[in-house]
């Protein structure tokens, strides 16, 4: 492979800030390099988020599903600037692109700007007690005098459904839901206006998830909070969200408001994951698609469409060019050849003849383990 | 004082005379249980139901930990029909897969002991209690006629043998009499296109890391179902892979079940997954069955508080809620238990009589069972 195959690709038309929206991702990339050989040189990407697009609307939640290392999280880590640099594209938070400020001024944006861990009993730090571990980030940011300290974060408990005298315990001490409302505490401590739910459920009993899932509504009501809500599980999704988006190997392949999306879903992935959840009745007869392999690996991800490997409905044109993303309904995007429009036809057929014609072989059609 | 008193503070005096007396009980257990040359008599049994596979019977499963005794299974009784799938499912801590390990005699052993109560086990022409049979006997059980499908397929596999090698040890030592070594890897390559691995000569050399977590999973399938086992106990399969690959293992372990009738017994904490696999399905709450009976019963005439609060709080798709019900408060302690019924505390459709014993199973239809004071007469209630 020549070297300046390594190069990443950078090609995005700068958004105009509309106000609706209080994050803009345009064109969105983080690669993450593969170090190899005697001076550790960059031999490939990891390509973790690779152009991915969508706009949240303030107030609103979006959801965010796909499979285990598809790239959720990276995205959700991505947006809030906490996994270094980004590798190509803009995120414009309140029509500010949040990698262009300084150290200085990105510490005081990160109070706008929260993050809710995946697993409760690994992000709290064992050696605080649970009112330091709300309150380290309201004082260091100077949020509230000295004097209303205490009041303060009394009130933010009670708000997350914490008794006071829970303040001079530790985590150890705690169940699973309730060190969730410490990290659900932690983050609205600082008065965010944004919020990056990472599978805030996932590691909880049914019954808890429930308990979990409304606090986190009432507390959007209230506050008027705009989620990001990262999770596999398609049932909890639903429920919660305006608008979903579904990832695929770093890629958004399809994203619309959540009634659209689980009754007309578009993308023949969001189908399959759809049609696999299963539904606690035991007549419930349905025709389930069930996907052949398993997701491919992102640093070498198929040529193409890079969902043709386990596509029912794979074309030739789907082997060898990648499909663009286009709003087949109103408010309802979709990236799959199914739905291209004679433009992007056209582009499609360009493309296949341009690979065609530089000799790139699609991958046999092996099984994926 | 009186405040650490509640909240489980223990004065190293008592912690100590705790762990005596713990370890006094356990080592007349563990006596009993290395004994040698045990006569068959004192564990062969006979089935209540000759077409069960297995029946629990009133099985208490204590672990005595220094902070106190953990009753963690208290008087389960349930049956698992030859053939059928069995599911079971309750949130974590309420005892499933302390069953299901009961079964096997794989609990963490000294604290871990089953005080009372028996599982007989159908084994065709007699049948053995388990809680009862020693360690040699368990061992021609363990694998041939229990087998057990783990939740973690990364730690079931052990990293530095290859998959063929982990597959042959299982068929060499339960099966292996009379085979070659070329038998044993027929019949492993056979398992393994049985599981719906097509590479299977290349899986074979390969190790765990080697594969994804999905075939990992049709790994320890296949070698569950190595020696052709009477029960197969599947301890929440799919929980740690995802919707697609959650649908590819359920689908497989359908297909299997048609083909190698077996018994499944299957654990999960997801409802969508029982409904999908399970014929009969138990649900337990704190260390004890609540309620019973056959998929419809529990899914369409659902009658115990908690079956109610756990299907009402888990949102499904199609189904619309502007704010999901959630069951009030936590389980309780499991070293200090209540005297009243255990869901009495996060009830919301308490009556007079919940105050008083723990409620007595009652039947509501043949196959459908509960243990909840609404549905007892009055003169018992008083």
């Amino acid at each position: 492979m020549a070297k300046d195959n390594h190069a990443i690709e950078n090609d995005y038309t700068p958004l105009a800030y509309d106000p609706q929206y209080i994050l803009m991702v345009n064109r969105l990339k983080k690669y993450f390099p593969i170090k190899g050989g005697m001076i550790s040189k960059t031999v490939g990407y990891v390509k973790a988020v690779d152009g991915v697009s969508f706009n949240l609307r303030r107030g609103t939640t979006m959801g965010l599903v796909g499979e285990s290392g598809c790239g959720k999280t990276t995205l959700g880590r991505t947006v809030l600037r906490l996994s270094g640099g980004k590798s190509g594209g803009e995120v414009l938070f309140n029509g500010q692109e949040i990698y262009d400020l300084s150290a200085r001024e990105m510490r005081a944006m990160r109070t706008k700007m929260q993050i809710i861990f995946q697993d409760p009993f690994s992000s709290l730090s064992p050696r605080l007690p649970v009112g330091e571990i709300i309150g380290e980030a309201v004082r260091e940011h100077n949020l509230v005098p000295r004097n209303e300290f205490n009041d303060y974060i009394d009130r933010v408990m009670d708000n997350c459904g914490l008794q006071p005298f829970h303040k001079d315990r530790y985590p150890h001490e705690f169940s699973g839901g309730q060190r969730q409302r410490i990290c659900i505490a932690r983050a609205l401590a600082l008065n965010p206006e944004f919020v990056v739910c990472d599978e805030p459920v996932s590691a909880l009993d049914v019954s808890i998830q429930a308990q979990i899932i409304n606090l986190l509504r009432e507390l959007q009501e209230r506050y008027k909070l705009t989620y990001l809500f990262i999770s596999h599980d398609l049932s909890v999704v639903e429920h919660i969200s305006d608008s979903v988006g579904v990832m695929y190997l770093g890629s958004l392949v399809e994203y619309g408001t959540t009634d659209d999306i689980f009754a007309r879903p578009l993308h023949p992935y969001t189908a399959a994951l759809f049609s696999a959840i299963p539904i606690p009745d035991p007549d419930a007869k349905m025709k389930r698609i069930i996907l052949r392999g398993s997701i491919p690996s992102p640093a070498n991800p198929p040529l193409g469409c890079k969902f043709h490997t386990r596509c029912e409905r794979c074309m030739e044109k789907c082997r060898y060019a990648a499909p663009d993303w286009i709003e087949v309904e109103p408010g309802h995007f979709c990236a799959c050849h199914l739905y291209n429009d004679a433009a992007a036809d056209a582009r499609a057929e360009e493309a296949v003849s341009a690979a065609r014609a530089s000799g790139a072989v699609p991958e046999a059609e092996t099984e994926v383990l | 004082m009186a405040r650490k008193k509640q909240e489980g503070y223990l004065s190293g005096r008592e912690a100590r005379r705790i762990s005596r007396e713990n370890r006094r009980i356990t080592n007349a257990f563990e006596k009993r249980r290395k004994r040698k040359n045990v006569p068959e008599s004192e564990y062969r049994t006979t089935m209540r139901d000759a077409g069960n596979a297995v029946e629990f019977d009133d099985l208490h499963t204590c672990f005595f930990t220094d902070a106190g005794t953990v009753k963690a299974v208290d008087g389960v009784s349930f049956e698992v029909p030859t053939g059928k799938t069995v599911g079971v499912v309750g949130e974590s801590g309420c005892g499933k897969s302390v069953t299901s390990l009961s079964l096997m005699q794989l609990l963490q052993r000294p604290q871990g002991q089953v005080v009372s109560g028996a599982i007989r086990l159908n084994m065709g022409d007699r049948a053995y209690d388990v809680t009862k049979a020693p360690n040699e006997v368990l061992q021609q059980i363990r694998g041939n006629i229990v087998s057990m499908i783990f939740q973690e397929p990364m730690t079931a596999l052990n990293p530095v043998f290859r998959i063929g090698e982990q597959i042959n040890e299982v068929i060499e030592l339960h099966d292996g009499e009379g085979r070659s070594e070329e038998d044993v890897k027929a019949r492993t390559l056979e398992l393994l296109e049985m599981v719906g691995i097509a590479n299977a000569g290349g899986v074979y050399r390969m190790f765990p890391h080697e594969l994804s977590g999905g075939m990992r999973q049709r790994v320890v399938i296949a070698m569950a179902l190595a020696c052709n086992p009477r029960v197969i106990i599947a301890d929440e399969p799919t929980t740690a892979l995802d919707v697609t690959i959650q649908a590819q293992i359920l689908d497989l372990l359908r297909q299997l079940k048609d083909r190698i009738n077996s018994s499944i017994m299957f654990i999960t904490h997801d409802l969508g997954v029982i409904a999908e696999m399970a014929d009969y399905v138990v649900v337990m709450y704190a260390g004890r069955v609540v309620e019973k009976g056959t998929a419809d019963d529990i899914f369409h005439h659902p009658a115990h508080p908690y079956t109610i609060g756990l299907m009402a709080s888990k949102p499904v798709v199609g189904r619309r809620t502007d704010k999901l019900y959630s069951i009030p408060g936590k389980v309780p302690n499991p070293i200090n238990m209540p005297d009243y019924c255990y869901f009495k505390d996060r009830c919301e459709m308490c009556v007079a009589a919940c105050s008083g014993a723990y409620p007595a199973q009652i039947s509501l239809s043949d196959t459908h069972k509960v243990s909840c004071w609404r549905f007892h007469g009055e003169e018992e209630r008083s």
